[in-house]
């Protein structure tokens, strides 16, 4: 069992705890870089698919982990950064220039439709998003001059300094990159007094108004922000699927993102992360297991998405917090072994609640 | 000195006066208690300063300037905190991400830089730290600066609030019954903080309080409310013994 013995203010504010930290979590990017030596281009590739969805989903993170926003739209945002990308690239933009572009307009367009559902929370902001990610899914088919409707087009290789950045270790190391920049943006966001802002608002609204949080501009914000990630995300994305048609970008994708945000743990970026391996492994799994399930089970329609759906019940149900807390526990009981208690994971039940004020 | 006044303050629910012509003025450096029986309008009184409900007529007068439109994200920044009578705390953060989050409105970082989380932030953020760490050391919360407000008792969390409304360095603080849910002995000791916060801190407090033994302790003047007007000003004592009050409590007649 460690124990931290803090000795200065800096070592709460740090972005690794301990020395500790910094050896695991260095490992593990020597690891990741080193992978397209060892794993064959399949792997590699989903791999990526795995990092461009962690992308997207340390974005929706920070929407509805830490500010208590949902969003069942962000599938368009998705979309919105592959096409600005990929109609951009066709047009002879370097890809250094679309690639931030595309995440720049999606913050944009996230602002656009965080500014008037502010006041909207829960069942409606979800309706709300929805509607949002539908008729964006409308506007990529019917408007053909430039995403070329359900004919789609081909995603052009981009280039970084006169390097194509070809196959899927190519895409590989970007998506690294900038899964690895977007974690360090969200975590310098949660150690400020923005990202404390939205913990106060997600918890207690009335309570963060008399603090001084203006409600309405940290949710804009916020809005922008997730957008803006998940529009980085949706330009990589196009280079994964290297042919963009409109039917990607649909609820169902929208689903797979709230998905990651709840298995993997709200209010952890680390969720984020086991969150979006689950999500990517899931569709593996099936197609492994599919030929050898009994009764024709694995040739049903919709196997796929009722299983997203029974994962998303069983996890809020059984565990609220996720593959992260599964994974806090499973750390907590190695360090204390052999001394785990019965009571230690036990779920607190609070019955003081209060009347808010809405 | 006047620190805050309330002119013909109004609010109106419906057909319900909850606040009805309230005038009172506050002085620099006292404790002002707002005593009534339940649905006297004490608690909307304190939601009018604090902004969440807009008053129907009157004004707030807060160091001469009027803020009866400000909104109320600025209220904090004038210097005016307040405690919920049902806490309101944060309580999926830990003790000292709330007392922070009391320091929000002194922070001016950019908000680029703080994506980026630059030096300035960071020289900032260990000022704000320090300040923190000056209230937890005055209300003795040391041991549960990383507990999560969740898994914290019913009686820490009551000083916790209060110490959250202290980090925002208010000029004016309004505590809405801190002694609810409290016992005897906590109590006795919200009392000491209160004075300590009147004597040390020099900070003006306005109290909603039903406990009269802690009233009559920490208040220099008390005002008295029943069906949201004023029955009676003035010193505990004046108010304690005024007939109206003792009729709105007591529901008879004076005893001659």
């Amino acid at each position: 069992m460690r124990y931290l013995f803090r000795t200065q203010y800096q070592q709460d504010i740090a972005l690794f705890r301990h020395n500790g930290d910094r050896f695991w979590y260095g490992l593990l990017v020597l690891l990741v870089l080193a992978a397209p030596a060892i794993l064959g281009e399949f792997y590699i590739g989903e791999l990526g698919a795995v990092f461009i969805f962690a992308i997207a989903g340390v974005g929706l993170m920070l929407l509805v982990g830490y500010t208590g926003l949902i969003s069942l739209g962000h599938a368009a945002f998705l979309g919105i950064g592959a096409y600005v990308n990929a109609v951009l690239l066709a047009q002879g933009v370097p890809f250094l220039v679309t690639l931030p572009v595309a995440g720049l307009f999606t913050a944009l367009c996230g602002a656009a439709i965080g500014r008037p559902t502010l006041r909207m929370s829960g069942l409606y902001l979800a309706i709300a998003t929805l509607a949002f990610g539908s008729i964006v899914g409308t506007v990529f088919q019917k408007w053909t001059a430039v995403t070329g409707g359900f004919d789609g087009f081909a995603v052009p290789t981009p280039t970084i300094f006169g390097v194509a950045v070809e196959g899927a270790t190519g895409i590989y190391y970007v998506s690294l990159a900038v899964l690895v920049f977007v974690l360090w943006v969200s975590a310098n966001l949660l150690r400020s007094p923005a990202g404390r802002a939205m913990v106060a608002i997600r918890d207690s609204e009335v309570s963060a108004q008399s603090m001084g949080i203006h409600l309405a501009w940290y949710k804009t914000l916020v809005f922008a922000i997730s957008a803006g990630m998940t529009g980085l995300a949706g330009a990589l994305f196009a280079h994964y699927v290297r042919y963009l048609a409109p039917d990607a970008f649909d609820v169902l994708l929208s689903v797979q993102f709230v998905t990651i945000v709840f298995v993997g743990g709200l209010g952890s970026l680390r969720g984020a992360i086991f969150g979006a391996i689950f999500v990517r492994l899931l569709p593996q799994l099936i197609a492994i297991v599919r030929d050898d399930l009994p009764f024709g089970i694995g040739r049903l329609p919709g196997l796929e998405p009722s299983l997203f759906g029974l994962a998303l019940v069983l996890v809020i149900l059984f565990q609220p917090a996720g593959l992260n807390g599964m994974w806090l526990k499973m750390k907590t009981w190695f360090q204390a072994f052999p001394f785990k208690r019965q009571a230690s994971f036990r779920r607190q039940k609070s019955y003081a609640k209060s009347e808010r004020l809405r | 000195m006047i620190l805050f006044q309330a002119q013909d303050l109004s609010v109106r629910f419906g057909g319900i006066r909850a606040v009805d012509a309230v005038s009172f003025d506050v002085r620099q450096g006292e404790v002002f208690s707002i005593i009534g029986p339940n649905g006297a309008g004490k608690t909307t009184i304190f939601n009018l300063i604090s902004r969440i409900y807009n008053s129907t007529s009157g004004k707030l007068i807060f160091e001469g300037k009027e803020i009866s439109h400000t909104p109320a994200w600025q209220i904090a920044g004038l210097g005016i905190a307040r405690t919920f009578q049902n806490i309101e705390l944060f309580p999926n953060a830990t003790l000292l991400q709330n007392l922070l989050i009391g320091r929000h409105c002194h922070s001016r970082a950019g908000f680029v830089s703080q994506l980026a989380f630059l030096p300035s932030v960071r020289k900032t953020e260990l000022a704000h730290r320090e300040k923190v760490e000056d209230v937890i050391a005055f209300l003795g919360l040391q041991r549960y600066r990383n507990a999560l407000i969740a898994n914290l008792p019913y009686g820490v969390r009551k000083v916790v609030e209060l110490g959250r409304a202290l980090c925002i360095e208010p000029k004016l603080l309004l505590l809405d019954e801190p002694s609810s849910g409290l016992n005897v002995e906590e109590t006795e000791g919200m009392g000491f903080w209160i004075e300590d916060i009147k004597k040390d801190l020099r900070i003006t407090v306005i109290m909603v309080e039903h406990d009269m033994a802690l009233v009559n302790q920490v208040s220099d003047r008390v005002m008295a409310l029943n069906y949201g007007k004023v029955l009676a000003l003035g010193t505990p004592q004046e108010v304690k013994t005024h007939p109206e009050v003792v009729k709105a409590y007591l529901g008879a007649e004076v005893a001659a």
